[in-house]
């Protein structure tokens, strides 16, 4: 085998794609994203995973610390906390998911639609932002749900009008600048309509930064929609939510059992953390790309 | 003096637009304001009819919210449904544990933010490396989690503090608030410490700094003078800003340790859908957000000459 041969072999032996990205994450980058992984997996797979039915009360299982049959433990009604773990991070991600997903979607509509007619929209859109900037986030939820009632809904609602200022001003700054730029005045001479050259040209230029945004945002998300089911106004129980098992730990703990309270916590943290460090290697490498 | 003029201005209208929509609100409720004036009773036809009486439910829409409103400003937010007394007098006694909750915990991000983050930035290398790495570790923690675990180890494990309730006298007071204001400060403290290790290292590497120690002048001078007095404007802004998102966050604090505060009271009127004390609540936590920030931003112009030209 010739030198050449060997490069080529070696070129064709490294992954096209995930490698370069994986490297550029950095080693803790790379443990963040499998530690988000393992905890989608476990949650998706708990129903063959969990040792136990993760609703089914057991009352010898009843405030029990660790045993061998159950690893961490029963809650104050004897469910076991390892299964209720399992199944929580369900409702506990999937609500932020949302969340980020309605927020970016409406707040780049806004912010793209004002810097694009400028004058009095962007006058408009840049004065409804200042106000939804007055009150802070948590509030918009809470009132919400005094509304709606206490349920994830009303939560989602309100913390979606909460995120969306944010996403718009990033947006809308980037688009402002991103009009300037002399291939924006290239599709508008060949004749392309407004809407076509935002979708095609303006929003793929956008998408890194947007991207960026929404993973930095996700993990305030995470930790809003937790907070607000830990005050019994998200999450309704029976379901498994680790910020409710924080609030029914919290119980649990002032009567000796502290894992369920420590165990959701901790998930908690770690799950935020994880999405801050992969929120700040992914801002990073869009602030290297500009 | 224009630019308070404008500030002004500004609040008054963010005000005005969150009212309306506070008081608006009662009427999405689904079933609309009757639903939860008569909460579980079904009502006969004369007590609705009393009802609507009382409530003026008949006047049209604008002049019920311009009476309200008026009401309001003179501090009448009517009547609690659930505790069948003056929303104001409620308000009262719950507002002063909460002021206390947030000025403790603003000390405490003052005191550690400030120093942990000078600490990392004059020292570059171990110190630096810890401070940061806590830093991260504090601002990924929510804090009714921090406030779990405080309770866990510090209150049921060690006993050092207090688990639940208010306490008696002064300093009773403040102890059973040390735990609470601690859990509201962390995650502040630890943004605080960041911003201030970032400033302090970019007043550093100034022009000036250089020229100051180029010219003999102590270390400690240099520091202090040079360093120190430019890296605080963005700490200000920061600890200002910080201030006002502590309203928010003891919302949640007060309920992990049932402390009787606005937020505990503004979650159990939820709860109990008793919407006089919600609107109130809002209310109040709006305009002390909207006047936290607009003090912030005089302050800012008074500390560096050059925002207000």
């Amino acid at each position: 085998m010739t030198a050449t041969d060997a490069l080529k072999a070696r070129r064709t032996l490294r992954l096209p794609r995930t490698a370069p990205a994986l490297r550029r994450l950095g080693p803790l980058g790379v443990v963040a994203a499998a530690l988000l992984a393992a905890v989608t997996l476990t949650t998706l797979l708990a129903p063959v995973l969990a040792p136990y039915d993760p609703d089914r009360p057991d009352l010898f299982n009843a405030l029990a610390g660790a045993s061998p049959e159950h690893l961490l433990g029963g809650d104050a009604l004897g469910r076991d906390v390892l299964s209720r773990l399992m199944w929580g991070a369900r409702t506990t991600l999937s609500g932020p998911l949302l969340i980020i997903f309605l927020s970016t979607t409406i707040g780049t509509t806004l912010a793209i639609t004002a810097a694009w007619a400028g004058g009095k929209v962007d006058a408009v859109v840049s004065r409804l932002l200042d106000v939804l900037f007055a009150v802070p986030g948590i509030v918009f939820a809470l009132v919400a749900v005094a509304v709606l009632g206490p349920g994830v809904p009303g939560v989602v609602l309100g913390l979606t009008i909460a995120y969306t200022p944010y996403v718009a001003r990033v947006v809308r700054s980037a688009a402002l600048r991103e009009r300037q730029l002399p291939y924006i005045a290239a599709a508008w001479v060949q004749g392309r309509s407004a809407v076509g050259i935002c979708v095609r040209h303006l929003l793929p230029n956008l998408r890194p930064l947007i991207i960026a945004q929404s993973v930095s945002a996700l993990g305030f998300a995470v930790i809003d929609l937790a907070a607000i089911s830990f005050l019994g106004l998200g999450v309704q129980p029976p379901t498994a939510d680790w910020g409710l098992m924080v609030k029914s730990g919290l119980d649990s703990a002032t009567r000796g059992q502290p894992l369920e309270a420590l165990g959701a916590g901790l998930l908690i943290a770690l799950v935020v953390a994880a999405v801050n460090v992969l929120g700040d290697r992914i801002g990073r490498q869009e602030g290297e790309l500009r | 003096m224009t630019f308070l003029l404008r500030r002004l201005a500004g609040l008054a209208v963010v005000l005005v637009v969150a009212s309306f929509l506070v008081y608006g609100l009662l009427y999405l409720v689904p079933g609309g304001p009757m639903a939860f004036l008569l909460g579980n009773r079904s009502g006969t036809p004369e007590q609705i009819a009393a009802i609507r009486e009382q409530y003026r439910l008949d006047d049209p829409f604008l002049v019920r919210y311009l009476a309200w409103l008026g009401d309001a400003l003179q501090g009448d937010f009517g009547t609690s449904l659930v505790y069948r007394q003056d929303v104001s007098a409620l308000l009262g006694a719950r507002s002063t544990t909460t002021a206390l909750l947030v000025a403790y915990a603003t000390v405490v991000i003052v005191a550690v933010g400030v120093a942990a983050g000078t600490l990392a930035g004059l020292r570059p290398g171990r110190a630096d490396a810890v401070i940061s790495a806590l830093a991260s570790a504090a601002l990924a923690v929510p804090t009714f989690v921090i406030g779990v675990l405080l309770v866990i180890v510090l209150a049921l494990g060690l006993g050092w503090f207090p688990v639940f309730g208010p306490g008696e006298g002064f300093l009773g007071r403040l102890h059973h608030l040390t735990l609470p204001a601690i859990t509201l400060s962390l995650g502040s403290a630890a943004f605080l410490a960041r911003i201030t290790r970032a400033s302090v290292r970019e007043e550093l590497g100034r022009e000036h700094v250089e020229t100051a120690r180029s010219r003999g002048l102590a270390e400690r001078h240099v520091v202090r003078r040079h360093v120190l007095r430019n890296a605080s404007i963005p700490v200000v802004t920061v600890t200002g800003l910080t201030v006002a998102s502590l309203l928010a966050g003891s919302v949640v604090v007060e309920n992990v340790f049932a402390l009787d505060g606005l937020g505990s009271l503004f979650v159990r009127a939820i709860l109990q859908r008793d919407f006089a004390v919600v609107q109130a609540v809002v209310l109040v936590l709006v305009t002390a957000f909207v006047l936290v920030n607009l003090v912030v931003d005089l302050c800012c112009k008074a500390l560096d000459p050059r925002l207000s030209r």
